[in-house]
């Protein structure tokens, strides 16, 4: 049998997994778990702070002082997100700024969906219905993810979620119930939004390398297609609510299953996207290389502050 | 002039310096050089933006002819504007833009305190709420400064370089002409030469221990309490105001 | 690229509800006062907090996971520190 072979630290490990036990900085962990884990709460960082630049571009042209307050609210806590994670990036024994090379290296991938640009201040409202939507279905069964500091990054990245939502349904409805430029603006951001959030889900069951390890450690609790079907599920009688069309001629309700039928994805596109060809990909990645660059001289600096001013207490004293 | 537009007058002109340097610290969200400080920056940005919005839907009040906060804020013509013209230079490096904050947090701090004995209780409000917050930019950027004048030779050079751009603009902080004398007689509002004293001191020890240079200005630049900009504001604006200009009358 | 890092700081906030300091997380700062500024940007945007605690990380001196037994086993056993451990007769109400 298989499990004769395996370390007494391997199957202490495998027992806390299934006994839903968190696993702890310190404690043991097979170093294919750490990579895993390195490499999702990565990029899941990496897709926050990327996630601030689509949005940021509406940030000095939001049409009013209510919504430019609450739009800058929101993408500091996509920032605040990215640091969360990266702390628990950190206590895997990565290192914050060299995961940070490895996305601008384009070693580190990050949310597809930042790829695709917000050309009207409705994309702006799609961004936050249906991006932030997706990101929360995927991110709620993460709260009980089995690593310890990514559950309670988790958790606290999920109780900032729910108002992104709600603050981007709020600018779609405003425009479905506004003038016919309005509405037609809602329904277009719709169509360009629909399939890349769809895609956020990542590679069907069949594709995704990562899906049945990640299950087995209880990184992961859902299935991609899983999480999918209960975003279309949620979000389309949101549309209908407002009177938008969901661009998809064959979404029928299918009793017996309890849920929508929909279209195939277009995987071309997605791959395309993923691995680095969208419309925005360079762009993305450009500003984030530039605003690090920028920091170099500040960072040296407050360190060679902090150092001076140690020097001169220790004198002084 | 009528004391009512005076008080309207006064209003803008501080409601447009927040809202225009909150303008200008948004550009950086997301883009800040650092992700901590892109937080804080964009914290400061939501607080001078409030700042704002409470001072236009006061100066829309007592305008009283049914323009709202938004109106004033977005639909107003450039030479309009009367902010004055440091809040609107451009973001620069991290130091420029921590320079810009420091001397206008210098100015705020003094002055809202000056406000908290308005005898009008809705400016002493907004002054007592706002202080609060000015407090802690003060604090945010006087540090900064330090550590980047006193930092590396570079920091050094940079910020010292962005404080003798700056401090030309400085003097129009202490703007004053009839609209403040009028008000100033029914003690709505102080006389900012005042504090101007304490100003200065307290810019000045902050960049001495800086280690920094205190530039002798012989050139001060003024205009934007007249509504005179710097061709920068064109540009600021266009983007401000892009969707209000290109969809008159929608609700957003 | 310069990666000269800052050092990692670990932030302890106390809530409004006067309970102690809890562990908020982490975040790098080159000094103490901008430890406390980036925690509280960081982790009390939504007035979580009215006072905050920041410390070194390596400053930190944590428990080995393999001494857990030898620590934490022996107040497994005293069950009567915990109020449930007793029974009170009904209608006692809230205790
Ligand atoms: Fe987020
Ligand atoms: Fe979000």
């Amino acid at each position: 049998m298989k499990e004769v072979n395996i370390s007494d630290l391997e199957r202490k490990f495998e027992e806390r997994i299934a006994a839903e036990i968190r696993i702890e900085p310190n404690d043991w962990m097979p170093e294919n778990y750490r990579k895993t884990l390195i490499r999702q709460i990565s990029q899941h960082a990496h897709s926050e702070i990327v996630g601030q630049l689509p949005e940021g571009n509406w940030v000095t042209r939001a049409p009013n002082l209510r919504r430019k307050a609450v739009l800058l609210a929101k993408i500091q806590d996509e920032a605040g997100h990215g640091l969360y994670l990266y702390s628990a990036v950190e206590t895997l024994g990565a290192d914050r700024e060299e995961t940070i090379d490895d996305l601008h290296t384009g070693k580190a991938k990050y949310s597809s969906i930042f790829n695709y640009p917000t050309l009207t201040w409705a994309d702006i409202g799609m961004v936050g219905w249906l991006v932030d939507g997706a990101a929360i279905m995927n991110q709620v069964p993460l709260c009980r993810t089995s690593y310890g500091p990514y559950a309670r990054a988790m958790v606290r990245v999920c109780k900032e979620e729910s108002f992104h939502q709600r603050q981007g349904f709020e600018i779609v409805t405003t425009l479905a119930q506004g003038t016919a430029e309005q509405k037609a603006m809602a329904q277009d951001a719709l169509n360009r939004w629909w399939w890349p959030a769809l895609m956020m889900f990542g590679p069907s069951d069949a594709e995704s390398k990562h899906t049945e390890q990640s299950m087995r450690w209880k990184i992961k609790r859902h299935t991609n297609d899983e999480l999918r079907q209960m975003f279309v599920n949620a979000t389309v009688p949101q549309a209908e609510l407002i009177g938008l069309k969901v661009p998809d001629d064959n979404l029928t309700y299918n009793e017996e299953k309890g849920g929508y039928d929909f279209s195939d994805i277009d995987w071309d596109e997605f791959w395309q996207v993923v691995n680095g060809h969208g419309i925005c990909n360079k762009e993305r990645i450009e500003a984030r290389k530039k605003a690090k660059e920028e920091g170099i001289w500040v960072r040296e600096a407050a360190l060679a502050y902090a150092e001076k001013r140690a020097a001169r207490r220790k004198q002084a004293s | 002039m009528t004391k009512p537009k005076a008080l309207f007058e006064y209003l803008i002109r501080h409601a447009d310096d927040t809202m225009i340097l909150g303008q200008r610290l948004s550009e950086l969200c997301g883009h800040g050089p650092i992700l901590e400080e892109d937080i804080a920056l964009t914290n400061i940005a939501l607080d001078l933006i409030g700042q704002a919005t409470e001072l236009y839907e006061y100066a829309a009040q007592v305008e009283n002819k049914g323009r709202t906060a938004n109106d004033l804020a977005f639909l107003r013509l450039e030479r309009e504007y009367k902010n004055v013209l440091l809040v609107e230079q451009k973001n620069g490096d991290f130091g420029k833009t921590i320079v810009r904050q420091f001397l206008f947090d210098n100015f705020q701090l003094l002055n809202y305190t000056q406000l908290l004995n308005s005898s009008d209780a809705q400016i002493s409000a907004i002054a007592e709420k706002s202080l609060k917050e000015v407090k802690y930019h003060l604090k945010h950027s006087s540090e900064w400064v330090i550590r980047l004048g006193d930092g590396t030779e570079e920091s050094h050079q940079r910020v010292q370089e962005s404080v003798d751009d700056l401090m030309r603009f400085v003097e129009e902080l202490f703007f004053q002409n009839e609209v403040n004398e009028l008000l100033q007689e029914d003690r709505l509002i102080g006389d900012c030469e005042e504090f101007k004293q304490q100003f200065y001191k307290n810019v000045n020890n902050v960049l001495t221990e800086a280690t920094l240079t205190i530039p002798e200005i012989k050139y001060h630049q003024k205009g934007g309490r007249k509504g005179i900009h710097s061709e920068h504001m064109g540009f600021l604006l266009a983007e401000m105001q892009y969707m209000q200009r290109t969809y008159p009358g929608m609700e957003w | 690229m310069s990666n000269k890092e800052w050092p990692l700081w670990e932030v302890f906030i106390r809530s409004k509800q006067g309970l102690s300091h809890k562990h908020a997380g982490s975040l790098r700062a080159a000094d103490a006062e901008m430890a406390i500024n980036n925690a509280r940007d960081v982790y009390t945007r939504r007035s979580e907090g009215i006072s905050i605690w920041v410390i070194e990380s390596n400053k930190i001196v944590a428990s080995d996971p393999d001494d857990a037994d030898a620590l934490f086993e022996p107040s497994n056993s005293k069950v009567y520190r915990h109020p449930t451990f007793y029974t009170v007769p009904d209608g006692v109400g809230h205790m």
